[in-house]
């Protein structure tokens, strides 16, 4: 369980962060929304131990986060960027065998080896295994890393808009797999998410933050409403509820 | 793969011992002559053994440089790193003229190593970060440097004699006058148990974080190798530029970057690159020799220049 208290974050003077206190749901996906330079990928930034914050706490099951090594925190939680500048010529195969390294820091055991299969069969990747990464799709690449971050057995996985600039049906296989991944293994998926349809339709909870503080946090049911949505984004919106899900637009309003 | 590039290694590692000014022929060993022995033991092993570990050091260092800096452009000739050691090795034998040979090398590495490290600073803090800019700033970090340290020569009267014996050349290597080089062998017993790890580093800061690397002591090792294979090789045989750039990049082209599956055949591609560009050296105007400074230099220009204009990503 992932506990944030009075956290701050400050670049200069500008304040990205403003005394936000939280505590993270257990299993299920959680979706952190709201406008650009809302604080949402420091705020995972923080939590991942990859950022500082400038006060403010966060633990980790009761521990503070500062006190967890590197190395140990990297068994307990998985974090995934957005990677352009990454390029180094590795197969899907090699890639993901690195994310037994927390383990294994080089050395495969049979039970890595099994993991890794395990992660290459759950996103379905077998036929893409030997491609090298610089030669895949956005999307297929996006699935490589994805499965990495899943061979490193995490019970929390934290991802910094893994949808950006993928097409639907990519979109949609990852909201599917994470889902799974959730349901099937009850591991905790913590994402960064631009697309309100996406948040509203595969997540369990959906924290709002807007200008560095916390807006709305509770059930997507809670937070999916037309006025929540207006006063956090300024639009206005209509949501459209069917029995696949609901549709929150925004267009021509 | 890996079997055809070992005949490869052994035939030059044969041709290196049998082409020299001093005939060699195999019948004088096996009739016992004394000469013949001499000539083999006093200087053609020395040298094929300099050849050997300044060609898998320098192109390790150069996959080690390129996986922490992530740009494939990048190895001690464009980083920097090889104009300090110079640099370094000039002070101390100006400053220390009594100096022992650990001393310079000692100066010459922390030379070397400074340098990597502000030039790692310095791009840092480069916005625009193009792959190909990195290492013109490297060549540009590395001519000042280069300037610096030959005004400090100019100044000393040594000019002449300093651009003699730092380019890099094999056939000073004799008995008793190489030993040096032999630190880059635990160099690079150390690069292969850190193999897994320089991949990682590779993957940038936050993804090594994320996987449970101490990123900034991983890069420091990282950095710490490069330099004393750099000033070995540096006082030992002289700079010879371009190998740590080369080869890597050829390897990548083919068999990826994962180290520890690619670190065996890097090491053997620059130690093979490296005896045949001496054996060049010493047929292109037999019976004299062309130092391999400028025969590396060339064959490694030119084939940086090709790697260039294919538009490595």
């Amino acid at each position: 369980m992932i506990t944030v208290q009075n956290l701050n974050k400050v670049y200069g003077t500008k304040s990205v962060l403003t005394d936000i206190s939280l505590t993270f749901p257990t299993a299920g996906i959680t979706s952190l929304i709201g406008p650009n330079g809302a604080g949402k990928s420091t705020l995972l930034m923080i939590i991942a131990k990859l950022l500082e914050p400038s006060s403010g706490h966060v633990s980790f099951n009761s521990r503070q986060i500062s006190d967890i090594k590197t190395a140990e925190y990297a068994h307990r939680v998985a974090t995934l960027r957005q990677s352009p500048g990454f390029n180094l010529r590795l197969t899907v195969e090699e890639l993901i065998s690195f994310g037994r390294f927390p383990y294994s820091r080089g050395h495969l055991t049979q039970d890595d080896k099994k993991i890794i299969e395990e992660s290459i069969e759950f996103l379905d990747l077998q036929h893409l295994r030997n491609s090298y990464l610089d030669e895949l799709s956005g999307g297929q690449r996006q699935m490589a890393f994805l499965a990495m971050t899943i061979a490193q057995k995490t019970d929390v996985l934290l991802l910094d808009e893994p949808l950006n600039n993928l097409d639907m049906r990519h979109a949609v296989q990852i909201m599917q797999a994470l889902r799974r991944l959730c349901d099937e293994q009850g591991r905790t998926v913590l994402l960064v998410i631009h697309d309100i349809n996406f948040a509203a339709n595969y997540s369990d909870h959906i924290i709002a933050l807007k200008n560095g503080t916390l807006k709305f946090n509770g059930t997507s049911e809670q937070v999916i409403t037309e006025t929540n949505l207006k006063s956090l984004y300024e639009l206005d919106f209509e949501i459209i509820r069917s029995k696949h899900g609901c549709l929150c637009n925004y267009f021509n309003l | 793969m890996i079997l055809r590039l070992s005949i490869l290694f052994m035939v030059l590692c044969i041709a290196s011992l049998t082409i020299g000014v001093q005939q060699l022929a195999w019948s004088d060993l096996l009739d016992g002559s004394k000469d013949a022995w001499l000539t083999l033991t006093a200087s053609r092993i020395p040298r094929l053994i300099a050849l050997i570990l300044t060609g898998i050091g320098l192109s390790i260092s150069g996959v080690i440089l390129q996986h922490i800096v992530r740009n494939k452009f990048v190895e001690p000739a464009t980083s920097g790193g090889l104009d300090a050691a110079k640099l370094g090795l000039l002070i101390s034998l100006t400053m220390l003229p009594e100096a022992n040979t650990s001393t310079k090398m000692i100066f010459a590495m922390l030379f070397c190593l400074a340098a990597s490290l502000i030039f790692i600073a310095i791009i840092n803090r480069i916005e625009f970060k193009n792959t190909v800019l990195i290492p013109v700033l490297g060549l540009m970090y590395g001519s000042v440097l280069s300037s610096i340290a030959e005004f400090y020569a100019y100044k000393n009267n040594i000019l002449q004699s300093m651009q003699g014996w730092l380019l890099g050349d094999f056939s000073r290597v004799v008995q008793e006058h190489y030993e040096l080089i032999y630190i880059i062998l635990p160099v690079i017993i150390l690069a292969y148990l850190y193999a897994h790890r320089f991949t990682v580093l590779g993957m940038g800061e936050e993804m090594s974080s994320s996987l449970g690397l101490g990123y900034a002591s991983t890069a420091a090792i990282g950095l710490i190798l490069v330099a004393i294979t750099v000033s070995a090789s540096v006082i030992t045989v002289g700079t010879i530029p371009f190998v740590g750039l080369v080869i890597p990049n050829l390897v990548a082209l083919k068999y990826g970057e994962n180290l520890s599956r690619t670190l065996p055949i890097v090491a053997l591609g620059g130690a093979c690159l490296l005896i045949l560009c001496d054996i060049l050296g010493r047929l292109v105007i037999y019976p004299f020799e062309v130092p391999i400074g400028l025969t590396a230099g060339g064959v490694g220009g030119v084939m940086f220049l090709i790697l260039i204009l294919r538009g490595i990503k």
